[in-house]
């Protein structure tokens, strides 16, 4: 009736501990998280991605993190490929970032993957758009799972992702009508 | 002539006035005592779970703490039967006309207990966007349950001080 | 229930029905539902209902204040919500945690899974109507929290995971306590695979209702119990031992029904796992310090991080942005509700009425952690 079977964890997981490595300059000045690997395998991947699309930006490696920046143009592309050639299929989250400052909105995409010994694996994809006029394309074709997350997004940052089917308040009460409340020009009341 | 016709009708007031309390010593409050004494020991809760403190609620109402042995139902059954809300934690701006709306649809007599500190003032959440600081701008309360979340006992101390509320009550109505 | 005035394509066969958020089959939560007769033609969850902006009161909030608030939209699980917080303040502030601070926060992680596991089985039972599930799991659980008051002081709130290792350490009679609990624990177990998982009832009401399959866990993002019970092996304390996992000998149960039954009963299994991980993180404590001195007000370096663990209810991840101030630029926190609540509409679809408690509480859906 059951079947309780152990997962025979990753090969990075499975392996002794390796001596430190050296390490590249940029991200990795970061601790790693215990009995971390080395940054071979998010190069790797790094390299995949800036040779599919030339206009995806490394934003920083980890060693078991990588984010990558797209323009938003080209998103749907490597989004693509990550998924059916890389195998990150399962969505984890989704991400705003509201950079006033520069007068950027940040979306960021958080893969995970559910292939044999990369499930530790979490690569990142970000697209940055203008703060007046934050339109990206959604993402539900790829992965289904990103349409609520996306309407999360859209609420708590204005950002209107063209072709998702329902953008309305998932959060806030339905009679909502200041700014996006994790915009950071909004202000809290209580503050 | 005035003088003496107005200490007519004052006697004759008073007169009332000593047989109304008679009759209130004599029937009145036995059947306020009685009908208050019915009320006390069969509380039932709306199920309405605000927050957080819903989990302490369901702990009280587990078999460690067991609240029923206070004479506090579980909380099931229709809205037109219950009589008393629980307001367990925070109440949202979106939460907020739904805890109105439920509160005016139960029957008289119903009292409000406002359990944990979100609920009494907004708590951690005094400067959250989203949340009322305190429930009694929307419906009156009777007890006030304080901790972040109350433990068990503090909730089942508040359901015993509106058992004595109750038991007071100086009218039938509950007014 | 309330009839909805609003909507429908076939006004006379269909009746636009709301499901909370005052109903006995869904705290502080709303599935508007669309009916054919006792089937569910269309389920729209309606979230929302506890939203109180977490993220943006974290920004208002530096590192430690942050401690207390953000535990509170997991009250049940509340070691686990900071563990994943404290992993990632600690890879932003590169510091390293001391290995008995490590143990005690797998310790403390440990006993909030189950206790978490206890009230969703209980809720479970009640949901199937099997009184007994939950007068047992609901007084059962108070074992544990008490070992969890014991260590942290608290009774579910424990905030005993920080930034910089464990809040104190762990009393001396709390051990023992702690392996006696684990004891009894186990053969307390067996009893409710006896009465519950074994119960035709239950088998009747939950086998092969609201079926996922593993593509759909796949493609929805499904996490935690909710994937493992349908056959998809994720679990982010294998596949990437963070803290002390690595030092432990447990399996990570999966099932492939991908039904109601199964996943409840991978719940089951998870404590069986919690229970073995318990025991050996006490019996081979290491000596040492607890954590790590920060200050009132510690100051991070500029970067990001985006941390994981495994919580009760799956995959629990921050993304921090730090912009070397003393408070975060932007903190996300990624629930394990939240993404396993994206099946739900799609579980619901063609269903009866009578199986929707029993669908959306199988999802171990707990909007509190879902709305933030």
């Amino acid at each position: 009736m059951t079947t309780a079977v152990s997962n025979p964890g990753t090969s990075v997981a499975a392996a002794p501990p390796q001596p430190a490595k050296p390490t590249p300059p940029s991200g990795a000045a970061a601790a790693a998280p215990s009995g971390s690997p080395d940054l071979g395998r998010a190069n790797s991947l790094a390299a995949k991605i800036t040779s599919e699309c030339p206009a995806a930006k490394i934003e920083w490696v980890k060693p078991r993190r990588l984010k990558v920046s797209v323009p938003p143009a080209a998103l749907k592309e490597v989004a693509l490929f990550v998924r059916d050639s890389l195998g990150f299929d399962h969505i984890s989250t989704v991400s705003g970032v509201d950079w006033i400052a520069k007068n950027m909105l940040e979306v960021v995409y958080f893969v995970g993957s559910t292939s044999q010994g990369q499930e530790d694996f979490v690569l990142a994809l970000s697209e940055r758009m203008a703060r007046d006029s934050p339109v990206v394309s959604t993402m539900i074709e790829v992965w289904k799972g990103a349409e609520y997350h996306e309407r999360e997004t859209h609420e708590m940052f204005g950002i209107n992702f063209q072709g998702h089917p329902d953008q309305s308040h998932l959060f806030l009460p339905e009679d909502w009508n200041d700014l996006p409340p994790l915009r950071k020009d909004y202000v809290s009341p209580g503050r | 002539m005035v003088v003496a016709q107005q200490q007519k009708t004052g006697t004759f007031q008073v007169l009332v006035g000593k047989i109304d309390d008679v009759l209130q010593y004599a029937i009145g409050d036995p059947l306020r005592y009685l009908a208050n004494w019915g009320r006390l020991y069969s509380l039932w809760p709306v199920h309405l779970e605000t927050a957080c403190c819903s989990v302490e609620v369901g702990a009280a109402a587990g078999s460690r703490f067991d609240i029923e042995r206070f004479g506090t139902l579980e909380a099931f059954g229709s809205l037109r039967a219950c009589d008393l809300i629980i307001v367990m934690g925070t109440v949202t701006r979106k939460l907020a006309p739904r805890l109105k709306l439920i509160y005016d649809q139960m029957a008289e007599p119903k009292w409000v207990i406002a359990m944990g500190a979100c609920s009494i003032t907004g708590g951690l959440y005094f400067d959250s966007y989203n949340v009322l600081r305190g429930i009694d701008d929307i419906i009156p309360v009777d007890v006030y349950v304080p901790g972040c979340p109350p433990r068990a006992e503090a909730l089942i101390q508040g359901i015993v001080l509106l058992q004595e509320k109750i038991r007071r009550m100086p009218t039938l109505s509950g007014r | 229930m309330t009839v909805e005035s609003e909507y429908s394509p076939d006004a006379d066969r269909i009746m636009a029905v709301s499901l909370g958020p005052q109903h006995p089959g869904a705290g502080h939560f709303r599935i508007r539902l669309w009916l054919d007769g006792d089937y569910v033609v269309k389920a729209l969850p309606d979230a929302g209902y506890v939203h109180r902006g977490e993220e943006k009161m974290a920004e208002y909030r530096n590192y430690t204040q942050n401690v207390p608030h953000l535990e509170r939209p997991v009250i049940l699980d509340s070691s686990n919500i900071l563990f994943a917080y404290s992993m990632a303040v600690d890879e932003l502030m590169n510091s390293k945690v001391p290995p008995r601070a490590q143990y005690l926060r797998v310790i403390m992680s440990e006993i909030n899974r189950i206790i978490s596991h206890m009230y969703f089985i209980a809720i479970q039972g009640l949901f199937l109507g099997h009184t007994t599930m939950i007068t047992w799991c609901m007084g059962d659980r108070d074992f544990w929290i008490d070992l969890g008051e014991r260590i942290a002081g608290a009774r579910v709130t424990f905030a005993y995971i920080i930034p910089g290792g464990v809040r104190n350490d762990i009393p001396g009679f709390a051990v023992e306590k702690g392996l006696n609990t684990c004891d009894w624990f186990e053969k307390r177990m067996d009893e409710y695979e006896k009465i519950f998982f074994d119960n035709p009832m239950v088998h009747q009401r939950s086998d092969r209702v609201g079926v996922l399959s593993k593509e759909d866990a796949i493609a929805f993002g499904a996490t935690g119990t909710v994937a493992r019970a349908s056959g998809l092996a994720l679990d982010v304390r294998k596949d990437e031992p963070y803290s002390s996992y690595s030092d432990f000998e447990f399996k990570t149960p999966v099932l492939t029904q991908g039904d109601s039954w199964a996943r409840a009963y991978v719940a089951l299994l998870d404590m069986r796992e919690s229970v073995k991980i318990i025991r050996q993180a006490l019996k081979t404590l290491p000596q040492g310090p607890v954590r790590l001195k920060l200050g009132p007000q510690p100051r991070v370096p500029a970067g990001e991080v985006y941390s994981r663990t495994e919580a009760a209810r799956g995959e629990m991840s921050y993304y921090i942005v730090s912009d070397g101030s003393p408070r975060p630029y932007r903190l996300k926190i990624g629930v394990p509700s939240g993404k396993n609540l994206k099946a739900l509409p799609h579980l619901l679809k063609g269903v009866h009425v009578a199986d929707i408690p029993v669908i959306y509480w199988s999802l171990n859906y707990w909007p509190v952690e879902a709305d933030r």
